[in-house]
């Protein structure tokens, strides 16, 4: 079977993100720029599903402008067989990229698309979820276990009571949590062979795709500052802070 | 304009996350209904027409309801949201899966984790995990919104009579259908709802020594969380994670032990009201954002503290 990768190109999560001067954002010049890691995630799974000899192909997709090439290279080192650019140079909607990639899926018909449960810098936590509703497909959100067998895969979830299971038809949605795996390094070998993987490059104009924005981002501001705090010294000095200066214990 | 919310409930009792959720749809304009769905769920609809500002409740009981499943709860808000200019969930893992299936079917982008409502279609919502707030305004007809209990005080769970209104059921989906779960059991709060929490990182060192923050806990009735350092290392469940992609919590009192202060932690625990922080390392970013710092072993002063309460 075919799987499809979903993966987003963000600020790198160890970036200390700042507010622009005109409040329209955020500070992007000269800003490290690395794949979402939750797609870090999905990429990792894909190939591990290969390595089981579950799958057969894995093709990542990026909706992006033309530097998600890198973020797409990554992929191929890593071990996926082909990529798929949607150029964009506008940042598209979760609802936007949805229907994108309905209209890759379309084309490249997988039995599995992996997206990460979540993109770091919107911290939307939707596209996976309404890819599956447009396609009418089943979903499995969050996952930390993924098995497949029998045309149907298993996923286990990681929900806010603790651990859910649900049995998916396939073709099926999965979206990756942090618990699924940990990503590997491409080593250098590889990062010279993804060099010579087939590479496409589509124009989202060109795919008669719905992208129009829906939503206006009117101001993007610095959260409230938390006032200066002090160091105790002592237990005893805390619990006398917390008692009667806090009055929270 | 009528606000539908979907409460998040277990059928038996409603969780607080609904009634946070409600308190925002009572910001908007119009009338505030709840979507009760469930299977042998009257106890929850029952309890929910008592709560503050809420003028009905539709319930949908059916027993392919009783796990909530995205694929089935979404065609049954599809089949009823003509009705409604706001369609409301709260942003716990039970409204992220389901909520943008919703948007996407009516064509709506979802705006997620509301922390403030500026008027019928413009929200503030944090990105960057927390490192800037985004204010945002929805041109869509209606607007699919999942809202961040922490930034919403719950309404009162007494003192309303809204009536019940049953409605049917739509047919169960085949895409996806329940194995079973394995939910963590606890005497203890639960974390997004605790008064005070103590939470613990990678400086706890095992799952075992996390039984110096259970006695804690214990005596101070607190919820005990972690970071996700600590959650991959095993030492806890993960739904123990506070964090930009685990729980956001916002108690009265968050008490960090061996936690370094990342600030994907920091986004999922920041707006509580005091911050007490024990870390080895005075540099620890953790000690930014504390109202009270303490530097100092942790293997040492959890059991004085322990002592001293
Ligand atoms: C995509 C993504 C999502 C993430 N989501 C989350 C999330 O939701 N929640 C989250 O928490 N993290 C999240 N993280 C991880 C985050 O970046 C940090 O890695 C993590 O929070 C670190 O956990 P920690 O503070 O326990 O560990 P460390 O950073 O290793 O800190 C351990 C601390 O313990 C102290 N310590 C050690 N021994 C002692 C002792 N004996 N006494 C006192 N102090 C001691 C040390 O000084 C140190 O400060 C995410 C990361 C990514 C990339
Ligand atoms: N521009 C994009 N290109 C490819 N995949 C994307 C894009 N945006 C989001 N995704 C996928 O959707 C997941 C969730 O994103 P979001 O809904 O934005 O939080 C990401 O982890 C990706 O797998």
């Amino acid at each position: 079977m075919k799987i499809l990768v979903a993966i987003k190109r963000v600020i790198d999560a160890n970036v200390k993100v700042r507010v622009n001067a005109d409040n329209t954002g955020v500070e992007t010049a000269n800003v490290k720029m690395s794949m979402n890691p939750f797609c870090e995630i999905a990429v990792e799974e894909a190939i591990r599903l290969k390595e089981q000899g579950v799958a057969s192909e894995v093709v990542a997709v990026c909706i992006g402008p033309q530097q998600a090439q890198e973020t797409l290279r990554t992929a191929l080192a890593l071990g996926a067989d082909k990529a798929v650019l949607v150029k964009s140079d506008e940042e598209l909607e979760s609802l936007a990229v949805a229907k994108v990639l309905k209209n890759i899926v379309e084309k490249e018909e997988p039995q599995m698309v992996l997206l990460g449960k979540q993109s770091i810098d919107s911290d939307n936590n939707q596209t996976g979820q309404m890819l599956g509703a447009l396609l009418g497909w089943g979903q499995g959100t969050f996952a930390s276990e993924v098995k497949v067998a029998d045309g149907k895969a298993q996923v286990t979830r990681e929900i806010d009571g603790g651990l859910e299971t649900v049995e998916l038809t396939m073709p099926a949605i999965v979206t990756t949590d942090l618990r699924l795996n940990e990503p590997r390094f491409a080593s250098l070998p590889n990062i010279m062979k993804a060099k010579r993987k087939p590479l496409e490059e589509l124009a989202v104009a060109d795919l008669g795709v719905d992208i129009a924005p829906r939503t206006e981002t009117l101001k993007v501001a610095n959260p409230p500052a938390r006032q200066e705090g002090i160091k105790v010294e002592t237990v005893a000095e805390l619990v006398d802070k917390l008692k009667n200066d806090a009055k929270v214990i | 304009m009528t606000t539908l919310v979907i409460a998040e409930h277990n059928n038996q009792q409603a969780q607080a996350s609904t009634f946070s959720t409600i308190a925002a749809a009572t910001q908007l304009s119009g009338d505030t209904v709840v979507l009760v769905a469930g299977h042998n769920c009257q106890a929850a609809a029952e309890q929910i027409t008592k709560a503050q500002g809420v003028s009905k409740v539709l319930l949908a009981d059916a027993e392919h309801y009783a796990h909530l499943l995205a694929e089935d709860l979404d065609r049954l808000v599809v089949a009823i949201a003509e009705d409604y200019t706001h369609i409301l969930a709260p942003a716990s893992t039970f409204g992220k899966n389901f909520m943008p299936r919703v948007a996407a079917l009516l064509d709506v982008q979802q705006i997620s984790e509301i922390t403030a409502i500026d008027s019928d279609d413009v929200f503030e919502r944090p990105v960057y995990a927390g490192n800037a707030i985004a204010t945002v305004k929805s041109n869509d007809a209606k607007k699919v919104i999942t809202v961040r209990a922490t930034g919403f005080d719950a309404v009162a769970e007494e003192g309303g009579s809204a009536i019940i209104e049953s409605i049917e059921a739509k047919e169960a989906s085949a895409a996806s259908s329940y194995v079973g779960a394995e939910l963590t059991v606890s005497e203890r709060p639960e974390l997004t709802s605790a008064r005070v929490i103590v939470s613990g990182g990678r400086g706890m060192g095992s799952g075992e020594n996390f039984a110096m923050l259970e006695a804690l806990a214990d005596k101070l009735g607190a919820a005990v969380g972690a970071s996700r350092a600590a959650v991959d290392a095993g030492f806890v469940p993960n739904d123990y994670q506070v964090g930009q992609t685990g729980k956001i919590v916002a108690p009265e009192l968050y008490i960090a032990v061996g936690i370094s202060g990342a600030i994907q932690h920091l986004a999922g625990m920041k707006d509580s009201k005091v911050i007490v922080a024990i870390n080895k390392d005075e540099e620890a970013p953790i000690f930014q954002v504390a109202d009270y710092g303490l530097v100092a072993d942790l293997f040492k002063v959890i059991p004085e503290l322990n002592d001293a309460l």
